[in-house]
């Protein structure tokens, strides 16, 4: 009775091979698009080769990139947006990446917790993803999780995670438009000039902007803004996501940068740079995966830890050992 | 191919005491499985979308309130709906003995009482999963 449709770990034989799969996607089928997502979180070759086939389908969602340090209210602020989008019948897909312990290996996503007014909507799609550690090239998952729900036919596509790390950082930078949210209370105004953080923005949000300090930690964003003018000033507004307030402005401030992109002919250079980017990321992945890739690869790099470690060895050279020694796959 | 077990873990009906859900879901992520905790009050229909979104392998559902005989089978039944008999259903939280035969034969595989130590759940979840 029982109709298996998706021998992941086995392969896709049974009932359902890769054009089935494939198939099923393109009708807009969530069953296919979950289990893709998973076959290219796990690296598998089957999901690498249907994204292959299809990739050229992509490109026609609007992705938007939600940051922000841990607690200032991201996962909320995206429920609310997304229902806002869901106002005008368009399809939306919500990527919420959670970190992954670096010594279990696994995570507790908890980002649905905060989505629950949309997790019936059956045109919403919503998916967590563990960052999965060194190895995980999150985001290079990220990057295709999000072709895929575009080609899955998702009109907006949220991608929610932390501002914290690299890697995170990369997965929002490699949006249309990404969302800096900022919180009152979290240190004095040279957190705001920390790296990173000013230049990502397309849009600021201070969020929890009920509390103490919210006027200020505004300004101290505007001031910073205006101390390095570009073409696209980012705007600065105010919201208190969990009662539904200000996220008609943040949705008005993310369609202003959308149609600023638009009209300036600069959309497509930045889908561009993105994807220059990701080619960049996973030649990085290609490489760490190579070097890191069976029980002898590992050994070598123990080995030479020891010595580096030891002083009977300069990490210079060692590196090049390294290197010298693997053999990428193409 | 090496990947984590992806289990939802997921609190249906209207008690509000999760403290239960929580120690099992720190327990298996503490086994590598990546946990989805999808948070209190939740509908059947809520989890079995998180489960269909997810592509989870299994559903940890903990229940206290003593809707068990008809919230668990309802997610079951659900699943089915959808095509997903492949994920393995598991139950937690204060389930009479009695009620536990019924429960199976609805198609919950195993029901974890409070004491069960949180190996037995993980070993569980890794020996029964479908794929």
């Amino acid at each position: 009775m029982s109709e298996r449709l998706f021998y992941p770990s086995k392969g896709l034989g049974g009932t359902m091979d890769i054009h089935t799969l494939q198939d099923r996607l393109l009708q807009g089928d969530r069953r296919a698009a979950a289990r893709l997502i998973t076959l290219i979180e796990n690296h598998d070759p089957e999901g690498h080769a249907i994204l292959k086939a299809l990739y050229h389908l992509s490109g026609k969602a609007y992705v938007i990139g939600i940051t922000g340090p841990p607690g200032a209210g991201k996962s909320t602020l995206t429920d609310k947006l997304v229902k806002l989008v869901r106002k005008l019948n368009l399809k939306v897909a919500v990527i919420a990446v959670d970190p992954t312990s670096p010594y279990t290996g696994g995570a507790i996503l908890g980002d649905r917790i905060r989505m629950s007014d949309v997790a019936t909507d059956p045109g919403v799609f919503i998916r967590s993803m563990g960052a999965r550690g060194h190895l995980g090239g999150i985001s290079e998952a990220t990057a295709s999780a999000v072709k895929i729900l575009d080609i899955y036919g998702a009109d907006y596509i949220f991608v929610e995670t932390v501002g914290v790390g690299q890697s995170e950082i990369d997965i929002v930078k490699n949006c249309d438009t990404t969302v800096m949210v900022m919180v009152p209370g979290l240190g004095d105004d040279i957190q705001a000039i920390k790296a990173g953080v000013m230049e990502i923005g397309d849009v600021f949000a201070v969020n929890k902007a009920d509390r103490d300090g919210a006027q200020k930690t505004a300004r101290e964003i505007n001031t910073m803004l205006d101390f390095s003018p570009k073409a696209w000033r980012p705007p600065v507004s105010m919201a208190v996501a969990v009662k539904n307030e200000g996220i008609d402005t943040l949705m008005a401030h993310i369609m202003d940068h959308k149609h600023y992109l638009e009209s300036e002919g600069l959309l497509a250079q930045r889908r561009r740079d993105n994807a220059k980017s990701e080619l960049i990321e996973r030649v990085k992945d290609a490489v760490l995966s190579a070097l890191l890739k069976d029980q002898e690869s590992l050994d070598r790099v123990e080995t030479l830890a020891d010595l580096v470690a030891g002083r009977q060895e300069d990490p210079y050279t060692a590196v090049s050992k390294l290197l010298e020694g693997i053999r990428l796959a193409r | 191919m090496e990947r984590p077990i992806r289990v939802i873990v997921a609190k249906p009906g209207l008690d509000g005491h999760d403290r239960g859900a929580k120690v099992i879901a720190r327990a298996l992520r503490d086994a590598g499985m990546e946990v989805i905790y999808t948070g209190l009050r939740q509908t059947p229909e809520q989890i079995v979308n998180a489960v269909v979104q997810e592509d989870a392998d299994c559903v940890a559902l903990s229940i206290l309130s003593g809707a068990h005989n008809t919230l668990l089978p309802k997610v079951v039944e659900l699943l089915n709906a959808e095509g997903a008999q492949d994920v393995l259903v598991i139950g937690g939280g204060v389930i009479p003995e009695e009620d536990i035969p019924f429960l199976k034969e609805q198609g919950v595989a195993e029901i974890f009482t409070p004491g069960t130590p949180t190996t037995v759940t993980i070993d569980f979840i890794r020996a029964n999963i479908k794929r």
